[in-house]
C-alpha cells in the first residue's frame, strides 16, 4: 500500500532536503523523497500550502508513569498525547513504581506501548538498582529487553565514581547516560530558583550552581571515559557554559532544554497566579539571564535537543501548598506551538534547526531509527503548520493530567498530522489536511 | 497637570475609608494609602482598649475562624482579643485538634470550614503562599497571620504603628533590621512596609542568612552590625532559630552573639533616642542582650500591646469599615 504526500515543503536536514518535494510512503517505510513524483497507483494526500513535512519528532524525555502511577498517566494516554503533540516517538524515564531497573518492567512498558499502538516508546532504564545510586542495574538485560539509554532521572547519578563506572560500562552497549544534574546538598529542600522571586515569596531556593556543578562533573567524566553523556533538562547559564567548554574539547557531551525553560522565568512564580504549583518544576524556572542563555544556546547550536520532561501529576497533587506540591508539568501537547511561537517566528532558529532539535539529534543520541526521511527509514512523519493559531486548552489534553502553566495561551504554530509507521494517528482538520 | 496649569487645586481623591480588597495576604500588594489608613484606624482602636468596657459592636454577627497550623501564642491571642473587642464570634482551630493529622489537605479543610459560612479566616501556616491558595478557593476574607517565610503583614503593621507612636513619622528614619533575614516573614513584611513609607532600611546578618538579591527590595545590606546601627532611629532584632546551626548558617550561638548580638555597647552607636524592637519570641543572649531587651530603649512590650489595635483595624477595614457600619 503506497501513499504519496504531494505538495508542501519538506524539511529533512539529514538528507540535505529543504524545499517543495513529494514523499512516497510504502507500507511502514519511506520509499523516497523527490520532486513531482508520479502517482502511480498510490493514495494521494494533498499537503495544503504552508504546511511542512518533517521526519517524526522524538521527545527523548517523558514520564509515562506506568507502571504504578496510572492515576497520573498511562502508556496509552501518554502516547495519545504524544501523537496529538506531533511526536512519533517518546523515550520514557525509569522512575515508575517499580523503577524500570529490571527487564520485566521494560517488557511491561513495551507491551503496553504495543497495545496502545500509538507513538513509539523507547524505555530508558535505570543506571542503578532502584535508582538508589549504589549498585549498577543489570544493564545488559535492560538493553536486551529494549532500553535505549540509561538514567536515574528524578535524581542525579549519585556519586562521581558510580557515574564513571556507568559511563564505562554502558559504553560497551552504545548506550548514553542521561543525567539529571543536581547536587543534592546544594538543592537541599529547595522548591524554586534561588533569586529575587524566591526571596520575595519566601520560597526555599535552588541555586543554578546546584545544576552546573554536576554538569561540570559529568563533562569531566565523559572526557575521562570517552563515553557519551547527555545532560537532561538544562536550565542554568553556568551549565551551558560547562557544556560549551566540553564541546570545544571534543567531549561526547550533549544536552537538552525544555520548552518551559526557554519560555518562562521565575517571574511566573509571582504572576499571573502567585504560588501557582503549575510553575513548580525541577529544575526550577530560572531568571531571565538563564532563560535568555538557553535561547542563545538553541540559536548557536550548543544545545542539541528540545525535550519536554513531560511530567503528569493529578490535580489533587498540585492543589496543595507550593512547597508540598510535586515538581513537574505536562509538555507533550504544548511543545510544538511553543517552539514555533518562541523560537521559529522570532527568528531564533530556522525550520531545519527545529527538525534537528526535535528529530535528528534525539534519534542520534538514543541511537534509534528515525530523524530522517531517507529511503528505507520508518515512515515516521510529523507535518507541522507554522502559521496555525493555537489556543492551549488543558481540558482538551489527551494526557490524563492537565498540569500546565500554558493553559489559555495563544500561540502561532502547531501540528497538522502525526504519521507513525505509515499510519496517520493524528490529523488536525483545522489545517485543511485530509488523510 | 491641567489643574496645576490653570492654577486651581487638583481635585483631592476622597480619603480611603475601607480596604477595597477581599483579603490581607501581604504588605507587598498594599498601597501606602492603605497602610496609612490601617495605622490611623488602629489609633482609634487603641482607644477602645483603654476603656473600662473594651467592646464595640463593629463586627457583631460576623464569624471569624482563627486557623493556626503552627504554634503561636502571641499572634493567636492578639487576634482573638481583637475579634472579641469588635464583638465578632471567633473560634480557634489549632493543628493538634484539626483533621490535618488525618491526612486532609489544606484546601479540603478550608472548604469544609467555608461550608459553615464564616466571614473571615485568619490563617497561620508553615508554607509560604498558603494564604494565596485559600484566597483563590474561599469566599471568606483571608487574613494572613504568617505564611512560611513569606509575610506576616499584621506584625509589620504593628511595628509601624509602634514606630509612628514614638517617632511621629516613618519617612526618613534609619531602621536597622538585624538577625536571620533569610527565614523571616517579619523581615519581608517590614521591608515592604517601611520602604513604601520611605524609611531608610538597613538589613544586617551573616551572608548565609541574607536572601539573594536583597538590595532589589530597596534596602541596604551589610554584615557589619556596627554599620547597620550607626545613627539608627530604630533597631529591630529578628529571632535566631537554634536549629539553624545544623544548616551551617553560622558556627554557634555564642559566635552569633559575639558578632551580631545587640549589646548595650552597640546600641550606643545608634541615635540617643533610638528604639529597640523585637517581634518575639526572644532568645535572650543570642540576638539580644537582656540588658537591651529590658532597657530604656526597648519598646518590645508596646509592640505586643499595639498588636491588638492593629488587628482590630485590619479586621474592621476588611469587613467594610465605616461603610459597612452605615449599611448595617
Amino acid at each position: 500500500m503506497k501513499k504519496l504526500l504531494k505538495g508542501g515543503r519538506v524539511v529533512d536536514p539529514a538528507g540535505g532536503i529543504d524545499g517543495a518535494f513529494d514523499v512516497l510512503i510504502d507500507g511502514d517505510r519511506i520509499d523516497r523523497v523527490a520532486r513531482d513524483l508520479p502517482v502511480d497507483g498510490a493514495d494521494v494526500v494533498e499537503i495544503p500550502s504552508g504546511l511542512v513535512v518533517c521526519p517524526g519528532f522524538i521527545d527523548m524525555h517523558v514520564h509515562l508513569r506506568e507502571p504504578g502511577q496510572e492515576h497520573k498517566e498511562t502508556v496509552a494516554t501518554g502516547t495519545s498525547a504524544a501523537v496529538a503533540g506531533g511526536f512519533t516517538a517518546v523515550a520514557c524515564m525509569p522512575n515508575t513504581d517499580p523503577i524500570n531497573d529490571d527487564a520485566n518492567v521494560t517488557s511491561y512498558i513495551l507491551k503496553k506501548a504495543k497495545e496502545a499502538g500509538l507513538a513509539r516508546v523507547y524505555p530508558i532504564g535505570a543506571v542503578s538498582r532502584g535508582s538508589r545510586g549504589e549498585l549498577l542495574a543489570d544493564i545488559a538485560e535492560l538493553k536486551g529487553a529494549g532500553c535505549v539509554a540509561l538514567s536515574d532521572d528524578g535524581r542525579p547519578v549519585a556519586t562521581a565514581l558510580l557515574m564513571r563506572r556507568a559511563l564505562e560500562y554502558a559504553s560497551m552497549f552504545g548506550m548514553a547516560i542521561i543525567d539529571h544534574c543536581e547536587d543534592p546538598s546544594l538543592k537541599g529542600d529547595g522548591v524554586a530558583h534561588e533569586g529575587y522571586q524566591a526571596a520575595a515569596l519566601g520560597l526555599r531556593g535552588i541555586p543554578g550552581a546546584a545544576e552546573a556543578i554536576m554538569v561540570e562533573r559529568d563533562v569531566l567524566l565523559s572526557e575521562a571515559t570517552s563515553a557519551p553523556v547527555h545532560i537532561a533538562h538544562m536550565s542554568a547559564r553556568a551549565s551551558l557554559r560547562a557544556v560549551r567548554k566540553g564541546k570545544e574539547a571534543a567531549t561526547r557531551v550533549t544536552c537538552e532544554v525544555t520548552p518551559h525553560h526557554f519560555t518562562l522565568t521565575d517571574e511566573a512564580l509571582a504572576s499571573p497566579i502567585a504560588y501557582d504549583t503549575n510553575v513548580k518544576m525541577n529544575p526550577p524556572l530560572r531568571e531571565i539571564e538563564d532563560r535568555d542563555a538557553m535561547i542563545e544556546g538553541l540559536r548557536d547550536g550548543s544545545i542539541d535537543v528540545i525535550a519536554t520532561d513531560h511530567a503528569p501529576h493529578h490535580y489533587d497533587e498540585k492543589k496543595v501548598e507550593f512547597d508540598r506540591a510535586p515538581f513537574g508539568i505536562v509538555g507533550l501537547e504544548t511543545a510544538v506551538p511553543l517552539v514555533f511561537d518562541r523560537l521559529v517566528h522570532p527568528g531564533v532558529i530556522r525550520l531545519s534547526r527545529l527538525v534537528e532539535l526535535l528529530s535528528v539529534n534525539p534519534a542520534r543520541i538514543l541511537r534509534v531509527p528515525g530523524g530522517t526521511l531517507a529511503p528505507g527509514s520508518p515512515a515516521d512523519i510529523t507535518i507541522v503548520a507554522p502559521d496555525l493559531r493555537v489556543r492551549v486548552d488543558a481540558r482538551a489534553f489527551r494526557s490524563r493530567s492537565k498540569n500546565t502553566p500554558f493553559d489559555g495561551w495563544e500561540l502561532r504554530g502547531g501540528v497538522a498530522a502525526t504519521i507513525v509507521g505509515g499510519r496517520p494517528l493524528f490529523v488536525n482538520d483545522r489545517t485543511g489536511l485530509r488523510m | 497637570m491641567t489643574a496645576q496649569r490653570t492654577g486651581t487645586a487638583a481635585p483631592q481623591a476622597p480619603p480611603l475609608t475601607a480596604l477595597r480588597r477581599k483579603d490581607l495576604l501581604g504588605i507587598a500588594e498594599l498601597s501606602p494609602e492603605e497602610i496609612v489608613l490601617i495605622l490611623q484606624t488602629a489609633e482609634a482602636m487603641k482607644e477602645i482598649g483603654s476603656r473600662p468596657i473594651k467592646k464595640v459592636p463593629a463586627l457583631r454577627g460576623k464569624t471569624v475562624v482563627n486557623l493556626f497550623f503552627e504554634p503561636s501564642t502571641r499572634t493567636r491571642t492578639s487576634f482573638e482579643i481583637a475579634e472579641k473587642r469588635l464583638s465578632a464570634d471567633s473560634l480557634n482551630i489549632a493543628i493538634a485538634s484539626s483533621s490535618v493529622v488525618k491526612g486532609e489537605t489544606l484546601a479540603d479543610t478550608a472548604l469544609n470550614l467555608e461550608a459553615m459560612h464564616p466571614d473571615m479566616i485568619v490563617l497561620r501556616h508553615s508554607s509560604s503562599g498558603a494564604c494565596h491558595l485559600l484566597s483563590r478557593i474561599c469566599r471568606s476574607a483571608i487574613v494572613n497571620a504568617g505564611d512560611g517565610t513569606h509575610e506576616h503583614p499584621t506584625q509589620a503593621l504593628l511595628d509601624a504603628f509602634t514606630i509612628r507612636e514614638r517617632k511621629k513619622r516613618i519617612a526618613g528614619l534609619k531602621v536597622a533590621i538585624v538577625g536571620d533575614l533569610l527565614h523571616s516573614r517579619v523581615l519581608r513584611s517590614n521591608i515592604h512596609l517601611l520602604t513604601k513609607l520611605h524609611a531608610d532600611v538597613w538589613v544586617c546578618g551573616p551572608p548565609t542568612l541574607i536572601p539573594t538579591d536583597i538590595t532589589r527590595f530597596g534596602v541596604r545590606a551589610t554584615s557589619v552590625v556596627e554599620e547597620a546601627v550607626e545613627d539608627a532611629d530604630v533597631i529591630m532584632l529578628l529571632r535566631i532559630q537554634l536549629e539553624r546551626m545544623q544548616g551551617a548558617f553560622f558556627p554557634s550561638l555564642r559566635e552569633y552573639f559575639n558578632v551580631f548580638g545587640m549589646t548595650e555597647e552597640r546600641v550606643r552607636r545608634a541615635r540617643p533616642d533610638t528604639i529597640i524592637m523585637h517581634p518575639g519570641p526572644m532568645n535572650r543572649g543570642v540576638e539580644i542582650a537582656s540588658e537591651v531587651a529590658d532597657g530604656p530603649f526597648s519598646v518590645i512590650l508596646d509592640q505586643v500591646a499595639n498588636g491588638v489595635a492593629v488587628r482590630m483595624a485590619v479586621l474592621y477595614l476588611l469587613a467594610g469599615g465605616a461603610e459597612h457600619e452605615e449599611a448595617a
